[in-house]
């Protein structure tokens, strides 16, 4: 096993276990959703029409909500020392540990949003559209939100700040996944364009999150 | 003057001195020179007098990107040269370029009102310029919640330069997307389409706001400078006392 397959099994591991709460992500996804009918209104038709956007909301603000432990934990302990002095290169440590922070915390998001949608009136056929866009679009939050959880570690600050950060960043995120659903549910624009942006958008944290936090952690840490 | 000699903030702190109450006196000139053009030039036969704020609109949208430009170009400074001068212009320049961009957006609304008959619309270039907000919005938090001058200065550069990734997107958003803000009209492949009665005012507004974001700036600069020197004494003034108590 490489050293980077190694850490992403490394963080899975930990993130299921006794203290991880890998699944914590997706219990809050659940309540967010639940509580929305509650403050708009039970009215089936406009759940119908908004529950996209609903469902994306809800997905952002749970995937934001483990990245602040992302690197405090490792940090804490000692083992983001190591990760920097070791042969692998910060970037693909960084790298490794978001893909493992996706597995855990953004795909049962995926996967648990087409019985969200159920509650919000979500059509069937919509449902596996929004899937497909949370599953194009969430790599996205996932490697902005490594620059925002790599400055508050080196700041020795979470929580707010690290929201306060990333979620302007993820702005584009939210129009492009939002407008590839409606394109594909209630139309009349082609659903091409705003996905294939969204693709483009999380192929590009892609490669400039791990580099813009890499460069955080080691001058944040030295 | 090389601008690593620069460097050296007691040098620095004379070459300010010296030369900010002329910039001062050259933004208040060129200030009122704009403004007296800009209410000389004509109205829009269709807008009428609205068409006016447009001097403060268009400039102050100018300055707020061109702040977030300068702390990419700061940020660089911090974490490549390592010039210690870099982390204080880019400190500096943080609030500086927030009012403008929160400028752009109050005049812009103003003036969204009467011709587009609403102050806001979710339109791409409107939405982008709210982004550039929020993204100084955060780099301010940056400054407030770092305990360590140097360690936040180090951190907002490279939001700043992540950042950095909304000006394109700022500044094509009229030709990517089909939006009611108009499309660029003075810098564009061939040439400016506004009449010359209303580009040359517009450009002396332009260079008079200029002006006045490098005085501020100079000006902040100065004050961070003292401010930290002013620190540093305290902190020794304390140790003293520390060491005089026991």
């Amino acid at each position: 096993m490489s050293a980077f397959t190694a850490l992403v099994a490394r963080d899975m591991r930990l993130a299921v276990r006794v203290g991880g709460g890998a699944l914590m992500g997706a219990l809050f996804f659940l309540i967010v959703v639940v509580m929305m009918p509650f403050a708009i209104g039970p009215d089936l038709n406009l759940l119908a029409r908004i529950g996209p956007a609903i469902l994306w909301l809800g997905a952002l603000l749970a995937s934001l909500l483990a990245l602040d432990r992302l690197f405090a934990t490792d940090y804490e302990d000692g083992s983001l020392d190591l990760l920097m002095m070791g042969p692998l290169p910060l970037e693909a440590a960084v790298a490794a540990k978001a893909i493992a922070h996706w597995l855990t915390t953004c795909l049962p998001l995926v996967i648990i949003s087409p019985v969200l949608g159920l509650m919000l009136n979500v059509e069937l056929r919509a449902m596996g559209i929004v899937a497909l866009t949370l599953l194009a679009g969430t790599p996205a939050l996932t490697f902005i939100g490594l620059i925002g959880a790599a400055l508050s570690v080196a700041l020795r600050r979470g929580g707010l700040l690290l929201a306060v950060l990333v979620l302007p960043l993820t702005i584009p995120v939210l129009i492009f996944g939002v407008a590839a659903a409606n394109a594909a549910i209630v139309g009349p624009a082609p659903f091409g364009p705003p996905f294939t942006i969204l693709c483009a958008l999380s192929l590009a944290s892609l490669v400039l999150g791990p580099v813009a936090a890499a460069a955080a952690l080691r001058h944040g840490l030295e | 003057m090389a601008i690593i000699d620069l460097a050296n903030p007691t040098r620095f702190l004379t070459l300010a001195n010296r030369v900010l109450p002329w910039l001062a006196a050259a933004t208040a000139l060129l200030f009122a020179v704009g403004l007296y053009r800009a209410m000389g030039a004509p109205d829009d036969y269709q807008q009428g007098a609205t068409v006016k704020i447009m001097f403060l609109h268009v400039p102050a949208a100018w300055l707020g990107m061109f702040g977030w430009s300068l702390m990419s170009v700061a940020a660089l400074g911090t974490l490549v040269w390592r010039h210690p001068l870099a982390d204080v212009a880019g400190k500096a320049a943080a609030p500086i370029g927030a009012a403008f961009t929160f400028i752009c957006l109050v005049t812009g609304a103003l003036w969204g009102r009467p011709t587009w008959g609403t102050y806001w619309v979710w339109d791409a270039r409107l939405t982008s310029m709210l982004v550039l907000l929020l993204l100084y919005l955060a780099v301010l938090a940056l400054y407030w919640t770092a305990e360590d001058a140097g360690r936040g200065a180090r951190a907002a550069a490279i939001l700043a330069l992540v950042g950095a990734v909304n000006l394109p997107i700022i500044k094509f958003s009229v030709d990517w997307w089909n939006t009611l803000h108009q499309p660029a009209s003075v810098f564009r492949m061939g040439g400016a389409t506004i009449d010359s009665s209303i580009l040359t005012p517009l450009l002396i507004m332009a260079l008079a706001f200029s002006l006045l974001f490098v005085t501020l700036h100079l000006a902040a600069m100065r004050n961070e400078i003292l401010r930290r020197r002013v620190r540093t004494m305290q902190l020794m003034q304390a140790q003293q006392l520390a060491e005089a108590g026991t």
